[in-house]
């Protein structure tokens, strides 16, 4: 047996080469160009000649004054597989970036071996806590191409179910983010209820997660028997728990104390990182796609785009608990206002004949197999297609080349863009306010990665 | 369909866009400036950025006087105070694609160019950190582009000896 002390030595350095992503990690400062570092140091504004201000005197300071250290990939409070390398001088972040890729599954290439009616189930597991918003962006983008008009009905079921999905989403995060912070209770109270909305996902569209029920043309199938019944309750139990984790949660002083004023992010600093959803309106901009630039039927519902003023994670966290309230109200209109009709549009084009037609008619059963073999073919051209999802604006742009399948399919992210706004949002921070500036992005790292 | 504005390069070629109030075909020597015209004319936000890689059509529809190249990249901007959208279509080039980075313009563009080159290897001149974003640093070739198969290249480990 050789010295135990050298062995480790060399099991250990080989392991540090293995983690280490090279230039995408968090160099030393005297490997980084100036932009670069000011980029690191979240000087979003002063990127033009970069002027840095002479208070900021972690300038000028030397590698061996401080520490990288690693934050994930495989972190619990990194909602995923996100890795941080974070400069730290004692326990305050100095620099930081994120290393994503982890997730990268290539969803993008997929898309682009995909016909338009299986697309949906690829650009479903993007966002996983929103899947209706991935489905409704990537059938609107393939709508307008297709220039196809979708009954009254069916832009209702899908305002319902996107708000619904809203809801859901926004309860995860409130128990993830009360699990970041260690209220555990919010943790069980946030997927008790989302326990719900996925109950009556499973009723509509048969699945609870990557649902593929937002279609081009309408959508899958139509609403079950006494849908009223469950969508009143699901309504009814959100709004008023939403008052108990008020109570729970906006009070409590430890609570408090890690969100009022912590990684405040200011309005111009968000517009020029791109950032939207919540993390834009906790700035005091008023920027909500389904008020300002409306879809579906958004103009014909009555809700309140809910806007914050410091930009800090108190106002993100009272941002997103209003949302599901609003997103209850919008839910209530779309059960009183549901109007009758088709649940998908009856252009040939898209939607195949009905399944009586099938048995006496052989051009319908051709039709039929044509449609769900070949695909449906989608004129040339190109279109970028943009909704709210609970993230911040999910784009799809979409290029078609007169085929079946998509030539291009890019989705524009928002937790792709929005992480950028973390060296700008944990610098000057602690290590402990890392955590809840990751918990109120809200990235979900399937989207990121894609 | 909207106007440029007054302080875009002259010879900008403008054509109607699909879901967009203006599409703009820029040389790549009038990418940043007419850019930088819009922005200065109240486009805020860079809201996508991202390429596509003509290989298969590069015969395809382009309003005259575009030359048509294999990489194209294409650029979303946003005005939040007009509420409108304007669509920019570089051609980024053939062989070696090269534009300028928008980093200096809009700051938020910093990843979706590092995610434009690590898929198509389109290069962004005066990025700040020009590396690979969602594939591994050591990896070969750029998966989105068209010559490159789906699923035809077995996962990489670290250990495993490469592909090719």
């Amino acid at each position: 047996m050789s010295d135990p002390t050298v062995r480790v030595a060399e099991r250990l350095e080989p392991l540090a080469a293995e983690t280490s992503e090279g230039p995408q990690g968090l160099q030393s400062r005297a490997a980084t160009a100036g932009e670069e570092l000011g980029r690191e140091v979240g000087a979003v504004l002063r990127q033009s000649g970069l002027k840095l201000d002479p208070k900021d005197v972690d300038y000028e300071r030397r590698d061996d004054e401080t520490m990288i250290i690693n934050m994930g990939p495989a972190h619990p409070a990194t909602h995923g597989v996100l890795r941080l390398m974070l400069e730290l001088d004692g326990e305050f972040v100095l620099r930081s970036k994120t290393v994503i890729g982890y997730l990268h599954t290539g969803m993008e290439k997929t898309g682009e071996v995909l016909s338009y009616l299986q697309g949906g189930t690829n650009v479903t597991r993007m966002d996983y806590l929103s899947p209706i918003g991935n489905e409704l962006g990537f059938s609107l983008a393939v709508e307008k191409l297709l220039d196809v008009e979708v009954p009254p009905r069916a832009v209702w079921i899908r305002m319902m179910m996107a708000e619904l999905n809203r809801m859901s989403s926004h309860l995860v995060w409130m128990a993830t983010n009360g699990m970041d912070l260690g209220a555990s209770s919010m943790m069980i109270y946030g997927f008790r209820e989302r326990e719900l909305i996925l109950a009556f996902f499973e009723k509509t569209a048969g699945l609870r997660l990557n649902l593929n029920y937002v279609r081009p043309g309408g959508v899958a199938a139509d609403l079950p028997d006494g849908w009223e019944d469950d969508v009143l309750v699901i309504c009814d139990t959100v709004e008023e728990r939403s008052y108990e984790y008020d109570e729970l949660l906006t009070g409590q002083p430890i609570f408090r104390g890690r969100m009022v004023g912590v990684a405040p992010i200011a309005a111009e600093e968000a517009l020029a990182l791109g950032v939207t959803g919540p993390l834009l309106r906790s700035t005091g901009v008023p920027w909500d796609l389904r008020r300002t630039m409306p879809y579906l039927a958004y103009d014909q519902v009555d809700f309140d785009v809910i806007v914050g003023t410091y930009g800090d994670n108190f106002d993100r966290y009272a941002i997103r608990l209003n949302e599901i309230r609003e997103s209850a109200r919008i839910v209530r209109q779309c059960l009183e206002r549901m109007p009758s009709g088709d649940y998908r549009t009856l252009d040939p084009k898209v939607t195949p004949p009905p399944r009586a037609r099938i048995d006496e008619s052989m051009e319908a059963l051709i039709h039929h197999f044509k449609l769900f073999t070949e695909g449906f073919h989608v004129p040339a051209g190109e279109v970028y297609s943009a909704i709210e999802s609970p993230r911040g604006e999910l784009g799809c742009y979409l290029v078609s080349d007169g085929g079946s399948k998509p030539y291009r399919l890019h989705v524009r992210a928002p937790s792709f863009v929005n992480l950028q706004a973390v060296p700008l949002m944990m610098r000057g921070g602690m290590v402990s306010d890392a955590i809840t500036v990751v918990s109120t992005i809200d990235p979900i790292l399937g989207e990121v990665d894609r | 369909m909207i106007p440029l504005p007054p302080t875009a390069p002259p010879g900008v070629v403008t054509a109607e866009s699909l879901a967009a109030d203006l599409g703009c075909f820029p040389t790549r020597e009038q990418y940043y400036e007419l850019v930088k015209s819009l922005k200065d004319d109240g486009f805020e936000m860079c809201v996508d950025l991202c390429g596509v890689d003509y290989l298969e059509h590069l015969e395809r529809a382009l309003p005259d006087g575009v030359p048509g190249t294999r990489f194209e990249v294409v650029v979303n901007l946003l005005s939040l105070s007009k509420r409108q959208r304007v669509r920019v279509r570089v051609q980024a080039g053939d062989e070696n694609p090269e534009v300028r980075s928008l980093f200096s313009l809009y700051p938020g563009t910093e990843a979706m160019e590092r995610e434009a080159f690590d898929l198509f290897g389109v290069l962004f001149g005066g990025h700040p950190d020009m590396t690979r974003i969602l594939m591994p640093e050591d990896w070969e070739g750029h998966p989105l582009r068209k010559d490159y198969a789906v699923g035809k290249v077995p996962v990489q480990f670290k250990e495993a000896p490469g592909p090719r």
